[in-house]
């Protein structure tokens, strides 16, 4: 009986000491992530009225996003670099993944160090170097007249700047997600490949039908944050193109910071668009855990 | 599932609130307990601020340019120093986008107290922010400065309703930079470029262009010209309080220059700022238009000493009103509504950048400051030759051409025109688009935004 009830205790002891840990991170998460979140959704309701007073303004931020035909420009730009970037990236990671996975490969560390580094360069530096990479006279533009094409200008046409602007993403990104995979990788038992091979799998199948399956939840997780990255894209765009030529290839959180900061302020309507993008991602995510997560 | 959509929820909503973040309420009362904290501490740091008033003349500043505008004011207290032995500058060194975003934080957060005494301001925001946040600035008019000592065109921007908020520093006079060198390679010499048309101006660059197979203006983001070219004309594109860019003679003018420019091969334009700088350094292009201000990058090129002259830029064939002079760019100084001890602030800027030419002509060499303070033109300094611009009175020219600047309005929205008409002239050069449907569209834009 005593020794049940020591035990007992123990168990609140444990849990106590557990949630003590998680008080300090979850206050701090609270006050500077939710906190602020709440205000922003409160300010996207409201509008500036006389004397610096906020006053209840209903969806009136909401309905002039539909009117607006920047945000229009906008939105095509970051839902292109979604829907071409996300999948070409994760693809490109994967393979680079199951390549540096094999037992047999030799330097792995080497190939595996130099893929994720562009991670670690800062946003606004690779922005630079790409900047540069791809100036009229630069380094791109030497190689292509080198063999014999015409020199693009990357960063006056349109279409040019937004490829531009997805290289530079894949380039920066695909490592990241590469390392997610290797791990996810490194968990599947190798007996299952073993067991397989004795049953005559091709490579191809036991890609398809063993490391793809088993990866799921990793594939998922990265799709989710890719996704989410992408959508809220900025640094890109504001420092390799500056959201040119015209706005071509400015992102929706580009164009929020220059209603903020730059053009006549509008902080409620910001805040609405803000609002947007976080739905946006929320339902997006939840469409991905839909279709990509099978266990229940 | 429904765990799942809660999750997914959480994991978008922690990742959206770098975004949101960027917002922030007038509204302070559930953040009471850190903010009342706050304001004590500072309410009594500020008393003790004026208790010492008398013994302790320290002001804060912010501005951006070690070489230029940090050096002006360095000289300005040292000047101030002399009679006021007690007085103190603490400059703080901020990028621009810093100055204004903490600004503008300020202001929307309803607290001021991180601000400085003094701080410069683009011209090209300046109106912007004092009319959507009068509150970050004490009003200057009865300050004690001669206004009117200052260049029109430029006070202009500080001055909203009549109420001056800036003095303005540095001037930001078009100039038409040209190589003296390739102009007379072509069989011209610089008195030609002076006075121009656009049009007489693309016969005599077409010359230049073929004699030296290079362009014979370099640019850096196509509406910046387009917009020096409609103040020239003294186009405005706001007019009483309505955009006014459909109709505007002078804009669709301008913008068919400037598509003849660049396809004529006459100027060439590079998004990347480096890229533009180096194309005059290197000898790629024979000319530039631009404000002043750009001349300090010209020179960065030794080599080409003497081979530079300085004329006005061109005006528009056929529109009314249109001259040879603009301005792009420059700023000004501000007092900040969270200057304490104002008449101390009033009386070190009235003495120094309000009156003292001496300060002028000590920036003038050391550092490139062109004053828009018109007495300072008058001054010894200003009738130097420059042996870079081949022995040219160069800056009693450019206080010259300062004078002749029409008067242009653009409310409080230069940003948002600015960006609207980008996107006009991007698309008309690039894709071929319609001018007319392109400066509508402008238009419209620049209507949606500013709207409520």
């Amino acid at each position: 009986m005593n020794k049940k009830k020591a035990k007992l205790s123990l168990e609140t002891k444990h849990n106590l000491t557990g949630w003590a840990f998680l008080l300090p991170a979850a206050i701090l998460i609270f006050v500077f992530c939710f906190y602020p979140m709440l205000q922003a959704i409160i300010l996207s309701f409201s509008k500036k009225g006389t004397g610096g007073v906020s006053t209840f303004a209903g969806l009136a931020n909401y309905s002039r996003i539909l009117k607006d035909k920047t945000f229009q420009q906008c939105l095509f730009n970051t839902v292109f670099y979604f829907i071409i970037q996300v999948p070409v990236m994760l693809i490109l990671a994967l393979g680079l993944a199951q390549l540096l996975n094999n037992p047999k490969i030799k330097g792995k560390g080497i190939f595996r160090t130099l893929i994720f580094l562009p991670c670690a360069t800062s946003l606004v530096s690779y922005s630079m170097i790409f900047k540069s990479l791809f100036a009229t006279d630069g380094l791109v533009n030497n190689v292509i007249s080198a063999i014999g094409l015409t020199p693009v200008d990357w960063f006056q046409n349109s279409w040019a700047a937004r490829f531009v602007i997805i290289i530079a993403l894949v380039w920066r990104w695909t490592g990241y997600n590469m390392v997610f995979y290797l791990a996810g990788l490194q968990n599947i038992d190798y007996s299952v490949y073993e067991a397989s091979y004795i049953d005559g799998a091709t490579p191809f199948q036991q890609f398809t039908r063993i490391t793809i399956p088993l990866l799921r939840p990793t594939i998922l997780l990265t799709a989710i944050m890719s996704t989410s990255g992408t959508l809220q894209l900025f640094d890109e765009s504001v420092n390799l193109t500056a959201g040119g030529p015209g706005k071509s290839t400015m992102t929706l959180a580009h164009y929020i910071y220059n209603i903020s900061f730059v053009e006549t302020p509008k902080f409620n309507y910001a805040a609405a668009l803000s609002v947007f993008i976080l739905v946006s991602v929320a339902v997006l995510s939840a469409i991905q855990m839909k279709v990509g997560d099978k266990r229940d | 599932m429904k765990k799942k959509l809660v999750g997914a929820l959480l994991v978008a909503a922690m990742t959206v609130t770098t975004l949101a973040g960027c917002g922030g309420t007038k509204d302070n009362t559930p953040a009471a307990g850190s903010d009342a904290g706050e304001k004590t501490e500072n309410s009594t740091e500020a008393a003790s601020d004026e208790g010492t008033a008398d013994g302790d003349e320290t002001l804060t500043v912010w501005c951006w340019d070690p070489t230029f505008n940090v050096y002006a004011m360095q000289q300005a207290e040292a000047m101030y120093q002399k009679d006021h032995p007690n007085f103190k500058l603490d400059i703080q060194e901020k990028v621009y986008t810093d100055i204004e975003q903490s600004l503008i934080t300020a202001a929307e957060a309803g607290n001021y107290d991180t601000l400085p005494d003094i701080f410069l301001m683009q011209d090209n925001s300046f109106s912007k922010n004092a009319t959507n946040y009068p509150e970050l600035f004490t009003d200057l008019t009865d300050s004690g400065i001669d206004f009117d000592q200052f260049s029109g065109g430029k006070l202009a921007d500080s001055t909203v309703d009549g109420a001056h908020y800036g003095i303005p520093f540095d001037n930001g006079a078009t100039i038409m930079a040209i190589r003296s060198d390739m102009v007379e390679k072509a069989g011209l010499t610089v008195e030609d470029f002076k006075d121009t048309t656009w049009s007489e101006f693309m016969e005599l660059a077409q010359k230049v262009v073929d004699a030296n197979g290079v362009p014979m203006l370099t640019s850096s983001g196509g509406s910046e010209i387009v917009i020096e070219m409609l103040q020239s004309a003294g186009a405005s594109p706001m007019v009483d309080g309505k955009v006014n860019l459909v109709d505007n003679a002078a804009l669709k003018a301008a913008i068919n220059v400037y598509k003849e420019l660049i396809e004529t091969g006459i100027m060439i334009d590079y998004t990347d700022w480096d890229q533009y700088i180096a194309s005059m350094n290197d000898g790629k292009a024979a000319g530039v238009i631009q404000g002043c201000w750009i001349m300090s990058s010209i020179q960065a090129a030794e080599d080409q000493s003497g081979k530079w002259a300085i004329v006005n830029m061109p005006r528009l064939d056929d529109i009314d009103g249109a001259t040879n002079y603009a301005n792009c760019g420059g700023a000004s100084w501000a007092v900040s509504s969270n200057c304490k001890n104002t008449d101390l602030a009033f009386d070190f800027l009235n003495s120094t950048f309000g009156t003292s030419v001496e300060l002028y002509d000590e920036l003038l060499p050391n550092a490139g400051v062109i004053a828009s303070y018109l007495p300072a033109g008058e001054s010894e300094a200003y009738n130097a030759t420059s042996e870079f611009y081949g022995g040219q009175t160069v800056y009693k020219d450019i206080v010259e051409f300062a004078g002749k600047v029409p008067g242009i309005n653009y409310g409080a929205y230069y940003n948002d025109i600015r960006s609207a008409l980008t996107d006009a002239i991007t698309n008309v050069v690039q894709n071929g688009a319609d001018i007319d449907e392109e400066i509508q569209n402008a238009q419209d834009t620049v209507e949606f935004n500013i709207s409520e």
